[in-house]
Order: structure tokens, then C-alpha cells, then sequence
């Protein structure tokens, strides 16, 4: 069994009152709780801090916890020869068995969570995993490689950690932030219980070139002047290949040319659109002859771009 | 090996009462009181059963989690589930703007 410095995760010290343990839970909580936090690795944290805190909030296991004596965190360890006799009821093989989950199980003695008493049905613990895929991913639905580890419980009831891996498919209609749900894919529920689920939060990497909002895309289109000006026909990526676009005569900067039913699959069936946001592109090095037209552009045309900032600019 | 099939949670799909109880892990009376703080809303709450859209499993589980984890009493759980919400919203309107916002400046 590997060792775990519970004090050090909470960040007190081993003569910590009960009132000093509750508020150190409380502002680690507000901290790295998943629903609130938005620090890296704030769910696994939150997971350390949530297991410290069962342990040593309660006055029974805090005690059987000190007993076992203090290593270095991770380290190998047995329990002292006497502490299953005086806490455990015998059984608990400690090779591959997880500190958290001793003291998840843990009842000072009298008898193990679920085999003792009433026989009370606990469902599997629910699982969260964020998946990230690419865009082209999400566009065609692909599948995705999944490696959880959870307790399982042996005919007595003890737990035992298992490494878990399986391939999930992740189904066209994928957005950011949307989640999907795997029944009965998390931690195995005990004494009939329902196994848990498991959650796949997706996560969209950037893309080189589209953006998503929901299930729509967007696209940068940079056209020539002359293009914005005369209308051109031009040549437009999208997720399913390349189509021709035809952008019409006068098309301003920051107008958006809509390409329906370009964008992402919905899980209902129906797609999200493609929208290409014109910008207006500057030649940086124009030759002599682009130059020339230009210069003749500004002699023949009476176009004031700034027309609207009426006196007020004039002053 | 063999693929497992999941589905989404996605406002198209519906959930009973007793699946949102269920899979949230809340009770029926406290799934009714965050309904009555306005908190959750059935699809039709006149419905003799309610159903809930399947993207509000999310805003349970939350839910769940910060009544078990900070101890919360239900008002504050609304009160947090709420806010929680409006981050959600805000997130989800500041994503659709870096979309529409040029990347190259040209």
C-alpha cells in the first residue's frame, strides 16, 4: 500500500484541530472544487483533498490514519502489526489495495461498509473525463482510447483499485463543452447497486483555420479590394472539401458570407453553419504598375470612406 | 475490443423525473424544490410528468456535488447553481464572440 500524507494535502499540521481541518477543507474547496475552479488539475486536487478530509474529519479514522505512522508520501508501507488487529477486520489484503479506499471502507472494526448490517445498496461512484479531439473529429465522429482506474469489490466486500481501459465512440454531433454519457462505465455500484457513469467532457483543439461556437464555424475569408469591389467567385475550405463561394459585388469588410449547413453535425440530425467573415487584404509590396492604377484609382474615385465622421473631423 | 456507445446530453433528448433523480443522485423532493427556486425547469411543467431536457443533468450533478461537498442547504445550493448558470452563459457568449472575431489581422 502506498502511502499518502494526508496533513500535507490539506495543508495542516498533525496537531490540527477538527475546526482548523473543516477550514482548510473549506477554502481548498472553494479553490479547486471542478464545478467552481479553473486551475489546471483542479479535479485530481480537489480528489486528493476530498479523500484527506473523509479521513480525517472524522475523529475514528483520523486515529487508525495516525497509527499507521508517517512516510514519505507514495512510499510502500504495511500497516503496524497490531493496527488491523485493533482497526481492521481481517482480510484486507494490503498489496493492491488504495489508502483512500481503506478509509473509504474503513468502520474502526465492527463490520465492513456493506457486508455487515442492512446490506445497503451504494451505487458506483460517477466518473468525469475530458476527451480532446480535433474539429475533423467531431465532424465525423470518431473513437477515443479511455483509461479509468476504479474499485472494485471482492465477494467480502473489500476494494481493490482496477485498471480499467476501453475504446469509446465518440458520435458525430460533438461540440465543446458538450458532454456524453456512458451508462454503467464508471466505478461498479455494491450490493446491487447501479454502476456509475461515466462522463466524457469533450474538449474541440483549436483549428488552424475554423472556430466553433456551438455547432456554426467560422472562417476567415480575405479578399483582394478588387474582389470586395467587383464580387468574385472564390475558393472556400470546409470540413467536407473545398467549395466555390461566390461573394457578391461590394462585400464590406467583417460582412459575413453564410455557408448553410457547413458547419458541425447536431446530435438530433442538422448541421450548424459555415460563416466566412470577409476581411480586406493589403497587397505589402505592390509592384509599379499596381501602384499606377491605384494613384488613378484616388484621382478618379469620389468615395469618402469617412463620410460619417461629419464636422467633427473637419474641425 | 469492444466499443462502447454513449449518448449526449443534449437539450434534443428528455429525461424522467425519476432518471434525473437517478442519475444525479438528488432526491425527487430536492430535484421539486431546485424546480420551485426556478433553478430547473421541466420541458412542460404543467405536465402531469415532468421531463427535463438532458443537458440539465449537468446543472444536477453540479448541484449534488456543492451540497455534498460545501455542505450547502438547498437555498444555497439555488443561489450557487445560479450563478454557476450565468458563468455557463457567459462562457458559452464570449466563445461565440472569439469565433466571430477575426484571428489574423491583416
Amino acid at each position: 500500500m502506498k502511502y499518502k500524507d494526508y496533513y500535507a494535502v490539506m495543508g495542516v499540521d498533525r496537531k490540527a484541530s477538527a475546526e482548523e481541518i473543516k477550514q482548510a477543507y473549506r477554502r481548498l474547496a472553494r479553490k479547486y472544487h471542478p464545478d467552481v475552479s479553473k486551475e489546471p488539475g483542479a479535479e485530481e486536487k480537489f480528489k486528493e483533498v476530498g479523500e484527506a478530509y473523509e479521513t480525517l474529519k472524522d475523529p475514528e479514522k483520523r486515529a487508525a490514519y495516525d497509527r499507521l505512522g508517517s512516510h514519505r508520501p507514495g512510499q510502500e508501507f504495511r500497516p503496524p502489526p497490531d493496527w488491523e488487529k485493533q482497526f481492521g477486520d481481517g482480510g484486507f489484503s494490503f498489496e493492491d489495495l488504495d489508502l483512500g479506499d481503506l478509509f473509504s471502507h474503513f468502520s474502526g472494526g465492527r463490520s465492513r461498509a456493506g457486508t455487515g448490517g442492512g446490506k445497503i445498496r451504494v451505487p458506483g461512484e460517477d466518473y468525469e473525463v475530458t476527451a480532446h479531439i480535433s474539429l475533423e473529429d467531431a465532424y465525423r465522429g470518431t473513437e477515443v482510447d479511455l483509461e479509468l482506474e476504479v474499485p472494485e469489490y471482492d465477494e467480502q466486500g473489500f476494494p481493490r483499485r482496477v485498471r480499467r481501459a476501453f475504446k469509446a465512440r465518440i458520435p458525430k454531433g460533438a461540440t465543446d463543452g458538450q458532454r456524453l454519457r456512458l451508462p454503467g462505465k464508471g466505478g461498479k455500484g455494491l450490493n446491487g447497486g447501479r454502476d456509475g457513469d461515466l462522463y466524457l467532457n469533450i474538449a474541440l483543439h483549436p483549428h488552424r483555420l475554423f472556430r466553433a461556437s456551438g455547432h456554426d464555424l467560422y472562417l476567415d475569408l480575405p479578399l483582394a479590394p478588387w474582389e470586395a469591389v467587383l464580387g468574385a467567385s472564390v475558393q472556400v475550405p470546409t470540413l467536407a472539401g473545398s467549395v466555390r463561394l461566390k461573394v457578391p459585388p461590394g462585400t464590406r469588410a467583417g460582412q459575413q458570407l453564410r455557408l448553410a449547413g457547413r458547419g458541425l453535425p447536431k446530435p438530433q440530425g442538422g448541421e450548424g453553419d459555415l460563416f466566412a467573415i470577409v476581411q480586406i487584404a493589403v497587397p505589402t509590396a505592390a509592384s509599379e504598375r499596381e501602384r499606377a492604377l491605384f494613384k488613378e484609382l484616388t484621382e478618379v474615385s469620389a468615395f469618402n470612406p469617412r463620410g460619417h465622421f461629419g464636422e467633427e473631423a473637419a474641425k | 475490443m469492444k466499443i462502447e456507445e454513449g449518448t449526449w446530453l443534449y437539450g434534443h433528448y428528455e429525461f424522467s423525473l425519476a432518471e434525473l433523480c437517478e442519475l444525479s443522485g438528488l432526491s425527487e423532493a430536492e430535484l421539486r424544490e431546485l424546480v420551485d427556486h426556478g433553478v430547473l425547469a421541466p420541458v412542460d411543467p404543467a405536465a402531469r410528468a415532468w421531463t427535463f431536457s438532458a443537458d440539465r443533468l449537468v446543472l444536477a450533478r453540479s448541484a449534488r456535488r456543492l451540497r455534498r461537498d460545501f455542505d450547502l442547504d438547498l437555498h444555497g445550493v439555488a443561489l450557487a447553481v445560479t450563478l454557476l448558470e450565468r458563468v455557463r452563459d457567459l462562457e458559452a457568449e464570449l466563445r461565440d464572440l472569439r469565433a466571430k472575431l477575426p484571428r489574423r489581422q491583416l
